[in-house]
């Protein structure tokens, strides 16, 4: 269990097998890897700035993480949320589950992004092709993904 | 009662400063008391909170809701529905 926030790039093959280095009790491994797209403003985005809060953020990530724990059984997890400016293709975030099966895997990297996506303290600018600077707005369908999780049963 | 405000995103752009302390005058007791009272501290408070509901807060870094009580908090934070992933 561990979470990261850095302005560097992560590699995911690197992420994958740190985290799972001498362990034979793990029978599948789920990651998320979310990029940047040059199509989300009219113009085409030639830069994101990611904005985040200090402290709470590796708080609120790490709440998330130890919330899918209680629902799934999982023998390790990962998330990496890089900040500051990106350019289209960029790495964003890494979400790594990793259990003795895979549907406790898909369930835990599915939730733990949706959970992210409205909890976790992050804002994205985007820069256009015209100089046009613009806060990404949030979108319904994020607390729509996230509310799926909340009747479904811890184990 | 003195707490430390953070502000974040597009708030922090229109309040002018990313953090500030001040002294808060008696009778407010939540979150929503907060909004309101910053919105009367200068146009570009009233700017930040024009959209009612949207701006949200968290206490000593976690989540709250406008009627949650302020009472001991010693960080709060005021920011944009969060967009991150």
């Amino acid at each position: 269990m561990a979470v990261r926030v850095q302005r560097e790039d992560f590699d995911v093959g690197a992420e994958v097998k740190r985290l799972t280095a001498g362990r034979t009790d793990i029978g599948a491994i789920v990651t998320f890897t979310g990029t940047v797209r040059a199509d989300s403003a009219g113009a085409g985005v030639t830069a994101m700035t990611l904005e985040h809060y200090p402290g709470m953020t590796e708080d609120e990530l790490a709440r998330n993480e130890a919330e899918a724990a209680a629902r799934w059984p999982l023998q390790a997890s990962l998330i990496v949320h890089r900040v500051g400016t990106l350019r289209p293709g960029d790495n964003i975030v890494l979400v790594v589950t990793a259990s003795a099966h895979r549907q406790a895997a898909f369930d835990a990297a599915a939730f733990l992004m949706d959970y992210l996506k409205t909890r976790a303290p992050f804002w994205k600018k985007e820069l256009d092709a015209d100089g046009q600077e613009r806060w990404v707005e949030a979108r319904e369908s994020d607390d729509t993904a996230a509310g799926r999780w909340a009747g479904a049963p811890k184990r | 009662m003195t707490v430390k405000l953070l502000y974040f995103a597009w708030v922090r752009e229109k309040i002018g400063k990313a953090e500030e302390v001040l002294d808060l005058p008696a009778g407010i007791a939540t979150v929503a008391d907060l909004v309101a009272w910053l919105e009367q501290q200068g146009p570009e408070y009233a700017e930040a909170f024009a959209r009612p509901g949207v701006v949200r807060a968290a206490i000593d870094r976690r989540h709250v809701q406008p009627a949650s009580p302020i009472a001991g908090a010693r960080e709060i934070a005021l920011f944009p529905p969060v967009t991150g992933g």
